[in-house]
């Protein structure tokens, strides 16, 4: 089978393309990337992409399919058609689903699941303590053979610092990164939202930036010691990240992400106790959210991933504080980036599509969110200008809880292509 | 004048002109308490339901006594297990609207419960206390019992002292007090004052004797488990040796300060004795106020509106 992307205009920062290109697949490969007409002849399919971006499949390295355990918030297939939509072609699953991915049994079952179901790649991040409990160390070296790509306790941080050196310095004879969710639940003392004139008319217990700061810290220093990386999940605080700038100053071995979320909305979203805005990290705010952009801008963030967080109507509809943490994310991040980074002025579009796939693919060790002959076939062609209104029952999450319900925002994922099979055609799902 | 608010959920949305009209309604409603036969007719045929999540005596006898003197009926519905609830709050609300009440009065530990509850209903629903939220009738009960005894709201300093952290009826008091006109002052030790304090329009003070001095009210909102749970201060010893009202400390309040506690009162931590049982202290006179002030919003608050405008 050859499929032929002709007209569109490629973006691979990483592989300096940029420009008019034609694209040749062959079966699950990019057999050809030439400025040259490419006869149509030869192939047995043609994507027309003239008025499009065409970059890499997106990559997103924090993500949560809530399988197995939690299948009426997700699985596998569902989710992974969501990220489809979204233009992602390979992502990293959070191992917080019951059980926990903490063995290699179930790391096999996830990767037969989604060998089975998705349609696109799945890789599960294993956990970095057995249950996330943040006592034992997992398996770590049995789940890397296995197929992990990282391990994270994401969604509990590992409040022993002991544990959390034990863990680097054994994850890394692996060549395993470590994913740290930076939260010092002590600080937290049982807060629901970012500290501050909102936390206090709303009534709701609040979590200070310096819970964030203060974990984000202390694994830096883990880090330097110990001279091994780390990267760190979800940033969402001015300090957090300048406490990052320095250390990477520094020589510290160390990446972050943000989420489109942390640059899209402040804390004023969780206003008439908006559960649809409760996430962990807490939204943050203004100032915060303008160091988000800074710290993207100048390169001290490295990855935006979407921390995309499923869940069902019951676990939303209901009192601020026993709502579930989280929001769903494959399906507008992209258009979030373009939206509030690249038709702001503030990030080229180039700069905005490396943090969401070659970056990401670098840190997880995987050959893939780049454009190059003989690479892996995964391609997003979308349309950058087009506006579309998100529609919460619209997405192809099996969870619709979402902030943006209703809002306009630029870009529309059009084909989506993983290892060359299309999988979204024309803006829907195949 | 028409009153067109749905709930009462707090008193940081409710307008001045509708607190002033609650206020002003209580003042007919204290004549029926202080009749030798308590019957008015306003809450005939009227269905009242209390929700109640967390216990509260005093509220809840109010807002029964309140229902009965004006010939409402009255039905309780308490849940003690709230960290597992066989029913959602939601789920049981809708029942209790689609079984008819016209007013469910909500007590619940978490902030935004009562807002949540009345999203999903279109019966009216009374916030009786959320969380560290609002407590928007203890509020009024405190505004009409200053505004008895003054005459007048606007232009009086309040001092507002104790837990104010944790403290739901010293929010309601700083919405109330600020939009009536009052000066507000808050005094605290600095780990029980929330951020961004200041921006509701009240001057904040790390001690009691700043937020007191030349006051015309002295109001105490009760310490909580919270604050020494949450290691917020030392002890409670320590807490009343230095954030106690004594007559010390209600000296530098103007002379003719008063005194207010919603209850209940811990003796010798939050306030001392004296002070109490001194002429100054209207703690009393809160108590009968209560029920005059829940007959005046259950009857503004009991009427169903809205029929249309849900849609489950």
């Amino acid at each position: 089978m050859k499929l032929l992307i002709k007209n569109g205009f490629v973006i691979d920062k990483s592989g300096d393309l940029f420009g008019k290109y034609n694209i040749l697949i062959e079966d699950d490969k990019i057999f050809d990337i030439t400025p040259d007409d490419i006869s149509e002849e030869i192939a047995t399919e043609v994507i027309d992409a003239e008025g499009l971006i065409v970059a890499p499949g997106l990559v997103d390295m924090h993500c949560h399919l809530r399988e197995p355990g939690f299948e009426r918030k997700e699985t596998i297939a569902t989710g992974s058609r969501s990220a489809a939509a979204g233009g992602f072609t390979t992502i990293a699953c959070m191992p917080n689903t019951n059980p926990v991915i903490d063995n290699k049994t179930v790391v096999e079952y996830v990767l037969s699941q989604a060998k089975t179901n998705a349609v696109i790649d799945v890789y599960p991040i294993g956990a970095i303590t057995k249950n996330l409990e943040g006592k034992c160390l997992a398996s770590i070296g049995e789940m890397k053979f296995a197929g992990i790509v990282a391990i994270s306790d994401d969604g509990r941080p590992v409040m022993d610092s002991n544990i959390m050196k034990n863990a680097m310095v054994y994850a890394a004879s692996f060549d395993t990164p470590v994913i740290s969710h930076c939260e010092d639940t002590n600080l937290v003392c049982g807060g629901v939202m970012n500290e501050g004139y909102y936390s206090t008319i709303m009534g709701l217990r609040g979590i200070p930036a310096s819970a964030e700061e203060a974990m984000i810290a202390r694994d830096l220093v883990l880090a330097r010691s110990l001279n091994i990386p780390i990267h760190i999940a979800h940033v969402s605080t001015r300090n957090g990240i300048q406490i990052i700038r320095e250390a990477k100053a520094a020589g510290v071995l160390v990446t972050c992400e943000t989420c489109p979320h942390y640059f899209s909305l402040t804390h004023e979203a969780v206003l008439g106790y908006n559960t649809a805005a409760k996430v962990n990290p807490p939204l943050r705010s203004s100032d915060d959210v303008a160091a988000v952009i800074e710290g993207l801008c100048d390169g001290t963030i490295d990855v935006i991933a979407t921390d995309h967080a499923p869940h069902d109507p019951e676990s939303k509809n209901c009192e601020f504080d026993r709502a579930a943490s989280g929001m769903v994310g494959f399906e507008t991040a992209l258009s979030l980036g373009i939206t509030n980074l690249v038709k702001t002025g503030k990030m080229e579009l180039s700069d905005l599509l490396y943090k969401m796939t070659a970056k990401p693919a670098d840190i997880l060790r995987l050959n893939k969110g780049r454009l190059c002959e003989d690479g892996a076939a995964d391609i997003v062609i979308f349309s950058e200008d087009e506006k579309r209104t998100v529609k919460a029952e619209k997405l192809q999450s099996k969870s619709k809880n979402t902030p943006f319900d209703g809002k306009e925002l630029y870009g529309a994922v059009k084909y989506t292509i993983c290892g060359g099979k299309v999988v979204v055609s024309q803006g829907e799902l195949a | 004048m028409s009153f067109r608010q749905k709930d009462l959920l707090g008193l940081r949305d409710l307008p001045p002109d509708d607190i002033r009209q609650i206020l002003h309604s209580a003042e007919t409603m204290r004549f029926v308490v202080n009749q030798p036969i308590k019957r008015a007719p306003h809450l005939l045929g009227k269905s009242i339901v209390e929700l109640f999540y967390k216990e509260s005596t005093r509220t809840r006898l109010s807002f029964s006594l309140a229902t009965k003197y004006m010939q409402g009926t009255m039905s309780s519905v308490s849940f003690e297990d709230n960290e597992n609830p066989r029913e959602s709050l939601v789920e049981i609300a809708k029942t209790l609207d689609r079984m008819g009440a016209d007013t469910i009065i909500i007590r619940h530990p978490m902030s935004g419960a009562a807002e949540l509850a009345a999203r999903n209903v279109r019966c009216s629903v009374i916030n009786a206390g959320d969380g560290f939220n609002e407590h928007p009738t203890q509020a009024l009960v405190d505004l009409f019992t200053i505004l008895q005894h003054k005459g007048h709201i606007a232009g009086l300093r309040v001092a507002i002292v104790g837990d104010i952290m944790h403290s739901r009826v010293a929010k309601s008091n700083i919405y109330g007090l600020t939009k009536l006109g009052a000066k507000v002052s808050v005094g605290a030790p600095a780990t029980l004052l929330p951020s961004g304090l200041e921006r509701l329009g009240v001057e904040v003070f790390s001690t009691l004797q700043e937020a007191i001095i030349d006051s015309d009210v002295v109001m105490v909102v009760q310490v909580k488990e919270e604050m020494l749970k949450e290691l917020r201060v030392p002890s409670k010893g320590e807490y009343g040796r230095f954030f106690s009202v004594n007559d010390e400390r209600m000296k530098i309040a103007k002379p003719d300060a008063v005194f207010l506690h919603s209850g209940p009162i811990i003796k010798g931590v939050e306030v001392s004795s004296d002070i109490i049982n001194s002429p100054c202290s209207l703690v009393e006179e809160q108590v009968t106020n209560g029920v005059a002030v829940q007959m005046a919003i259950l009857h503004m608050f009991s009427k169903r509106v809205g029929a249309n405008e849900i849609t489950y």
